[in-house]
């Protein structure tokens, strides 16, 4: 075995106008390692991924395979130098078979061969078998659980025999089960001799899979070495954790008020058979911040959208003493519920500037210009990106521009479903004071949604746990802490 | 399972087919002429499916390619007068080369632009055609000396047999490897690439066969009509049923691009009783389908087969 790394990336280099996304980035995997790329998002790992199989051309830089440079290769001819990606959103064929989607991957890239080669049949099966698609192999992807969809794609990266393989987030969405499956694949890939490299948020995730971490902050290598030891490195700490979260005092206790702004009695829904909410009954007073905090799919999402009329409920809801029944979700809007949803909806191809003038449509120019100028104390970086598109925002970025556009409707009412989704723990905490702020200074009544008890806890005047579609407990955060903290999870 | 589905339509076809073959036997002249037009309909819609429904690109001017077929073909026979087999072939090589002319900026493009350019293509054809009536004959438009056969059925087994021919040669494209590549490419062409693709690469070459298929075609037609015209191969209405057509069949499916151009064809002929509702009602029942049935006729019924 040669001493030379498999693949060496060298100061590469990655501009998006004016935004560095990746910045003089170097990395070596060895034939046999699993190197971990991780780094918060918005950090560059996953362009930086994209740089190394061609994906977005690099604007500097070297990305050596066995010595030969790719950078700046389209994707297919490096696909064929020998990197295979598996990506983490992925559409396969429908109307083929797992087999036939396997196949496809030991294609040759000629216009001429129209028959599939022999023994692409046998070696696909036992691809199949490998990855543990052996026993669906011929049925459609459509029929197939999310797991086995990933081993598909795991399957297809490797059909080629790559020197190389890189995974995007590689046990996003799995279950704790389909983890150790998919991290025993992933060793054998090592075993093969392969140099992989895993991409993902947080050391935690891929520590026991990975022999070396290089962790990333703004485009840049922050911390380099083993799992440990990038976990306790200095530099890393302060990006991934922050200072520490504590509860904040509660001036505003005496603020909120005892008359009831929303209140559910005994709502449920369903959707088909499946009942994602029964007999929840809240309530929400005025100037109020309440919590409902559980972990996905206990029902958070739909208690938010049965408020805003997007689903239709069985019960009684309320919203300033008139009942909410019969009004069609932007009649809800306007009396003042809105709702910041989970996945932004943000209008990604217009400017962050538009996107807020479009929350601010229905105010005269006047009161319009006054609330952006408050949104732009509230959230600086977004007076900085005005005029960014809002797709090329970081997850961050976008989630304050969520949650500023909310605000630009002036709601009487604010619904914040997860907004802390897919969030770096930094970002946590410049959205926590933001939230803090937005308690001190205004009137304004928040009804949050969230698993992250951390972040949930410290603003809320009251918590409601909810658990397979019911609440299970309601009560002050400290009672929470104290009587709940630790069978939460 | 996909082997028994795939022998069940191939004898259906073959029964189809047979039927097909034997109908001027009893049908009349008219009725006759009315179904060669629509086969030379149908291997237009499945050239345009090979490119929409495998590479996944949009061509809302598949009547810019029959056009230059058509017209390559109709001012060799009638300036020079040169024999059917040539112009037919000078066609497809018309279409095929104004194919790339087209298809290569424009396939650089992405998401509804390279339809844009299409469209536009048509519009420029339409003029030049208009511009240059001294060879062209402008909007009146050209006769053609030589005519395939003045017999009906004869006229109709030509059509017939080259509709089979066609569906043969598209519908093995599509189920090759290289099909398979090209509905990769057409579905998510960034993961086409990196499992190692060239993806300009294979949707060009869908683009010069799908030219190829439609310049033949629209060089038939035009030896079976005797004369060529905007209205009748250029229109962007002629284009636009050519799409109802094999999106009413069945996007992704060839075949279905046949039964669609024959029910169009074949219904307004019917219901040409109706007067000018005619056209409304085929539109109509071709709307609700694709509306209630995204997958076409034959795609609904393909993928009922699968679910069970």
């Amino acid at each position: 075995m040669s001493s030379r790394p498999r693949l060496e990336v060298r100061g590469l280099t990655k501009r998006f106008g004016g935004l560095v996304a990746v910045n003089g980035l170097d990395l070596d995997i060895a034939a046999g390692e699993i190197l971990g790329l991780i780094g918060p998002n918005g950090s560059g790992k996953s362009t930086a991924m994209k740089l190394i199989m061609g994906i977005e051309r690099p604007d500097a830089g070297a990305v050596r395979l066995a010595g030969t440079d790719v950078a700046g290769w389209a994707p297919h001819r490096i696909a064929r130098a020998g990197i295979g990606i598996v990506f983490q959103h992925s559409r396969p064929l429908h109307r083929q078979t797992v087999l036939e989607n396997i196949k496809l991957a030991l294609l040759p890239d000629s216009l001429l061969r129209l028959a599939v080669a022999p023994g692409v049949d046998e070696r696909a099966r036992a691809i199949a078998e490998r990855v543990g698609l052996g026993a669906v192999m011929h049925r459609h992807p459509s029929t197939l659980p999310f797991a086995d969809l990933r081993r598909m794609e795991l399957a297809k990266a490797i059909a080629r025999d790559p020197k190389v393989v890189l995974v995007d987030e590689p046990f996003a969405g799995l279950t704790a089960a389909e983890v150790r499956d998919f991290s025993e694949l992933i060793r054998s890939f090592r075993s093969d001799g392969r140099a992989v490299l895993l991409v993902d948020h947080n050391v935690k995730g891929v520590a026991a899979l990975v022999d070396r971490v290089l962790a990333m902050y703004l485009g840049e290598r922050i911390a380099e070495g083993s799992a440990d030891a990038v976990m306790q490195n200095e530099t890393v700490r302060r990006v991934y954790l922050g200072g520490k979260i504590v509860a904040v005092e509660r001036p505003a206790a005496a603020a909120a008020t005892t008359t009831p702004l929303l209140a559910l009695d005994a709502v449920s829904v369903f959707y088909g058979k499946a009942q994602a909410l029964e007999n929840v009954s809240i309530e929400v007073r005025e100037r109020e911040f309440v919590s409902i905090v559980g972990l996905n799919g206990a029902g958070k999402t739909t208690l938010f959208n049965a408020v805003s009329g997007l689903v239709p409920h069985a019960g009684r809801i309320s919203y300033a003493g008139r009942p909410l029944e019969g009004l069609a979700p932007a009649a809800i809007a306007r009396q003042g519920v809105v709702q910041c949803p989970e996945t932004r909806e943000l209008f990604g191809d217009m400017s962050v500037r538009e996107n807020l003038d479009l929350g601010g449509q229905r105010l005269p120019t006047a009161v319009r210009a006054t609330q952006l100028d408050w949104l732009f104390d509230l959230f600086p970086i977004l007076k900085s990106r005005q005029r960014q598109m809002a797709r090329t925002l970081s997850g961050g970025e976008q989630q304050m521009l969520a949650i500023a556009r909310a605000l630009m409707m002036q709601p009487k009412l604010l619904i914040l479903d997860e907004p802390t989704l897919g969030l770096a723990p930094v970002i946590l905490e410049q959205l926590s004071k933001a939230l803090d702020r937005l308690r001190q200074s205004t009137a304004i009544t928040v009804l949050l949604g969230e698993q992250n008890v951390t972040f949930a806890l410290p603003h809320a005047d009251r918590v409601y746990l909810l658990e397979h579609a019911r609440i299970i407990w309601e009560g002050d955060p400290a009672r929470f802490a104290r009587e709940m903290g630790t069978g939460y999870l | 399972m996909n082997r028994f589905l795939r022998s069940r339509l191939f004898w259906i076809s073959l029964l189809v087919v047979a039927v097909a073959a034997v109908l001027p036997l009893w049908l009349s002249g008219y009725i006759l002429g009315v179904l060669t037009a629509a086969y030379y309909f149908g291997v237009f819609a499945m050239s345009w499916d090979l490119l929409f429904g495998f590479a996944g690109e949009v061509n809302f001017g598949p009547t810019f390619l029959i056009g230059l077929g058509a017209y390559a073909a109709a001012i060799l026979d009638n300036q020079w007068g040169l024999p059917i087999p040539v112009c037919v072939l000078a066609g497809a090589v018309a279409a095929l080369v104004g194919g790339l002319l087209l298809a290569v900026p424009a396939l650089r493009l992405r998401g509804p632009y390279f339809g844009l350019v299409t469209l536009v293509a048509v519009l420029l054809l339409q003029n030049a055609i208009v511009i240059f009536a001294g060879v062209t004959g402008g909007e009146i438009g050209m006769t053609v000396p030589d005519v395939l056969s003045i017999d009906p059925g004869v006229n109709y087994w030509y059509a017939l047999a080259f509709l089979v021919v066609c569906a043969i040669l598209l519908f093995g494209l599509s189920r090759s490897a290289i099909g398979l590549i090209l509905q990769a490419s057409g579905q998510d062409a960034i993961e086409a690439q990196a499992l190692g693709f060239n993806v300009t690469k294979h949707k060009l070459a869908a683009f010069c066969v799908s030219a190829v298929f439609s310049g033949v075609a629209g060089a038939m037609l035009i030896f079976y009509m005797g004369t060529a015209s905007v209205d009748t191969v250029v229109d962007i209405g002629i284009g636009v049923q050519v799409i109802i057509a094999a999106v009413f069949g069945g996007r992704r499916t060839i075949l279905g691009a046949v039964l669609g151009a024959v029910f169009l064809i074949v219904a307004s002929e019917l219901l040409r009783p109706l007067g000018q509702l005619n056209t409304f009602v085929v539109a109509a029942v071709a709307l609700a389908v694709i509306l209630f049935f995204p997958d076409g006729v034959l795609g609904y019924a393909l993928r009922r087969g699968e679910r069970e």
